[in-house]
């Protein structure tokens, strides 16, 4: 009843390909938008902006970045951390180096540098597929982490490596160090996540996102109607690279302030980020912020209902965490192998039913 | 009968799908109210103190021992005084599992409550919170660790890593091994180790053992082990190779028991491997047994023995079934760290009551507290571990620039012994190098380093 299409007529070849075909979707994602934009920055706390929603945002960055290149172009990648720490280091040099230039800039730069990277360890995958293609891009994980950690240029010859990000301006407004305000922190990274998602909405949507997902169902079929495998999956890499890169520079700035990059994009980063996709939903632009968030907010959900809820001690509530979130893992799997995001596209099914299934 | 049997199974998958609708709506609800719930308890009359403590991750044998000296003091001193200056200490710990992005989660959710001193707990931590407290106005404690050049007050105003930093430690040790060989002069054309964990932590003293090879003339090999630290074949085969005079190691964790177990392995003399005071607990020589008789490390307190401190906790946190661990480990190097952290951090309350006239102190008010910390031979003896090095921060210096001591292994009393008197440290060395370190820090964040008059 609420969610039905009927009387919704598409009579132009542009209405008929939006990004949001039916109204109602289009009209729920633009509240949610407008209220994550407007009403969430005038009553959410510091601690729900700093430990929650930026978080949340980045990696959602992050895991739209290695959907694309997993989800859609089906080639397997646990390089995610190795990039983010591309991102954050070419965020930190290029920010030092040139105190001038604009964030916008030093991000947009820091996703360059990360795409060329990723383009580098994109190689191999012509040869090598699937499982064994995993284990090449752990390769770029290591290498990456082992050579920022090891060539202190890239720490500016800091005595510990620590990555400090400087303070830094977005017109006119301070967003990057400890002093910025945290909602205008938070409505930068909403800003430049609502920009890139968009983005790569139509990347897929378009012939290159097709090609992409040709590949992914068979590369053999794909190379055979015309489809150039090595560009195709190239071109994923890069533009997977460069979503992650952003996010990890957006970690430096805007979520961490300063970094170690062989401690903050280990190798539990690249599987965390992995896991996002896997649970949201590979393929699945929604599923990419529903397996963001899920991963990053049921630990802390989980922790603070036993200590502040059931009056656990803080240690037991982390084993208890440990425990539950294997579990829920399982759990969600289980119930619905393709990710959250399917949940609700069958939620979506049925609703168009609703209230008269039969 | 068939049909109505099938109907019922249809019924019973309808009450099943209904079952689970339920508990994912409930999954839904519990997740999107549950991160608003956030403590709110703070009541008038009582100091805050938040322990961000690590029982669980890769480094957890060595933060259970901290965490418990951590939460015994602050036991201690409620049911022995009733507080600090007679105001309860309501105490919170943080479980962060050695891991700065869920520390950094947990000092923002905590940090409304405002905790008496933050104590990081970590050096990657203390990088993040150098800046988060100073906004915040808390003042933030890094006993030993941390943020070297963080020791220049006018650029740090908010943060303190008394007794002594790496870099002046690092000094100390070399001083050591110099007097060691008969004299500083000796040092030239010899071959010094450094074995280090390979993070902010372990690569801090790398600046200060170059400056000194340049001073004194010995070659430095600079090795680092990746965390955790289980794979060290690789550095050990090179000290076999090169037979450096000596090996000095910044580790932390399994990787300093691997490493004494590696120099036995390669018959490694153990009277030539010595280890900063993060190297030094009982947890790194007793699983390597036997063979790390005669380890030394770096350490700025005695262990192992009873103090009237110790007889405090037993007689009023242990024996009253308080205590967070176990009895016999509270003479642990560890635990007596967890301690004097706390102890540092109530002495900076409690100077902060007697010179404010207050009650509970604001972080400004705790800050001057402990700037303005000097513990003295009596202090110590009122503090019940007589015999601890006298301690005086200042608006400039907030190292204290204490001397180090050096300790030895007993395998078979399985014992620590301090061995050395207190080493000084060279100030002249270290300190123009952290005020060069704090002037870049301060031109690239845009601070104004204050005038200390």
């Amino acid at each position: 009843m609420i969610y039905r299409e009927t009387g919704q007529f598409k009579p132009t070849y542009q209405s008929d390909s939006a990004v949001f075909p039916i109204a109602q979707d289009r009209w729920v994602v633009i509240a949610f938008v407008a209220f994550l934009a407007i009403v969430v920055p005038f009553f959410g706390s510091e601690y729900l902006f700093q430990a929650i929603l930026v978080p949340v945002l980045i990696y959602s960055i992050a895991a739209i970045g290695l959907n694309l290149l997993t989800g859609y172009c089906g080639q397997l990648s646990l390089g995610t951390g190795g990039f983010m720490a591309v991102g954050a280091v070419a965020c930190y040099k290029f920010s030092t180096a040139f105190p001038e230039m604009n964030l916008v800039v030093v991000l947009l730069l820091s996703g360059v540098v990360t795409a060329g990277v990723g383009l580098i360890f994109g190689v191999p995958s012509l040869r090598i597929k699937g499982f064994y293609l995993a284990v090449a891009t752990l390769a770029a994980q290591f290498f990456l982490n082992w050579l920022f950690n090891k060539i202190a240029w890239f720490q500016n010859y800091t005595p510990s490596g620590t990555l400090t990000m400087p303070p830094r301006e977005v017109f006119g407004v301070l967003v990057t160090s400890a002093a910025a305000q945290p909602h205008h922190r938070y409505l930068f990274c909403l800003a430049v996540v609502v920009i890139l998602a968009l983005a790569a909405t139509n990347i897929v949507r378009g012939p290159v996102g097709r090609a992409w997902m040709a590949i992914r169902d068979m590369d053999i079929a794909a190379e055979l109607i015309g489809f150039r495998p090595f560009q195709t999956k190239l071109l994923a890499f890069s533009v997977s690279s460069f979503y992650v890169g952003i996010a990890g520079a957006l970690a430096l700035a805007l979520w961490l302030g300063s970094v170690e990059t062989a401690e903050a994009f280990d190798i539990n980063q690249s599987f965390q980020v992995l896991f996002m996709i896997i649970i949201g939903g590979l393929g699945s632009m929604l599923g990419s912020f529903i397996g963001a968030a899920f991963i990053v907010l049921m630990p802390i959900v989980l922790t603070n209902v036993m200590v502040y809820g059931l009056g656990f001690e803080a240690v037991t509530a982390k084993h208890f965490e440990f425990i539950f979130f294997g579990g829920l893992i399982i759990f969600f799997l289980i119930v619905e192998p393709h990710g959250i995001a399917r949940l609700w596209q069958i939620a979506k099914e049925k609703l168009r039913l609703w209230p008269f299934p039969h | 009968m068939g049909n109505s049997r099938s109907y019922q199974l249809l019924n019973m998958m309808e009450v099943d799908m209904r079952m689970k609708n339920l508990m994912v709506s409930g999954l839904l609800v519990a997740l999107i109210t549950s991160p608003f719930v956030v403590n709110t308890a703070s009541a008038a009359e009582q100091i805050y103190q938040m322990g961000l403590t690590y029982r669980t991750g890769p480094y957890a044998p060595n933060g259970v021992p901290f965490a418990n000296g951590f939460a015994d003091y602050l036991t201690l001193l409620n049911e022995r005084d009733g507080g600090i200056g007679g105001v309860p200490i309501v105490y919170e710990e943080c479980e962060m599992g050695y891991n700065t992005k869920v520390a950094v989660e947990c000092y923002e959710k905590l940090k409304s409550n405002r905790p008496a001193v933050v104590i990081p707990n970590s050096t990657g931590v203390t990088y993040q919170l150098i800046p988060k407290t100073a906004v915040d106005k808390l003042p933030l404690l890094s006993m030993g660790y941390g943020r070297t050049s963080g020791a220049v007050g006018t650029v740090f105003p908010w943060y303190f890593n008394f007794p002594t930093t790496y870099w002046s430690q690092a000094t100390a040790v070399i001083s050591y091994i110099g007097a060691e060989m008969g004299g500083m002069d000796k040092l030239k054309g010899k071959t010094i180790a450094h074995v280090f964990h390979n993070s902010a932590y372990g690569k801090e003293a790398n600046p200060t053992l170059k400056v000194l090879a340049e001073k004194y003339g010995y070659e430095l090999m600079l090795l680092a082990v990746d965390h955790p630290g289980q794979e060290q074949k690789a550095t050990w085969l090179q000290i076999r190779k090169k037979q450096p005079d000596y090996v000095f190691m910044s580790g932390w964790g399994i990787m300093n028991s691997t490493a004494i177990k590696e120099a036995a392995a390669i018959n490694y003399p153990m009277d030539r491997f010595i280890g900063n005071w993060w190297s030094g607990s009982e947890n790194d020589v007793l699983p390597a047994g036997a063979a790390a008789n005669g380890y030394r490390s770096a350490t700025f307190h005695a262990s192992g023995a009873e103090t009237p401190l110790h007889e405090d906790i037993k007689k009023y946190v242990y024996d009253k079934g308080k205590g967070a661990g176990d009895v016999g480990r509270i003479y642990e190097v560890l635990y007596i760290r967890g301690l004097l952290n706390h102890i540092f951090a109530m002495e900076a309350v409690s100077n902060a009551q007697k010179h404010f006239g207050v009650k509970v102190p604001s972080g400004e008010q705790v800050r001057w507290g402990l700037e303005n910390m000097h513990v003295t031979a009596a202090d110590w003896e009122r503090l019940g571990l007589p015999g601890f090095a006298e301690i005086k921060v200042t608006c400039e210096d907030h190292e204290g620039g204490h001397p180090v001591l050096f300790q030895r292994w007993d395998a078979s009393a399985k014992s620590w012994t301090v061995i050395s008197d207190w080493i000084p440290v060279m100030r002249d060395v270290v300190r123009p190098m952290m005020e060069a370190d704090a002037a870049k820090y301060a031109a690239e964040n845009n601070i104004t380093p204050r005038d200390c008059g």
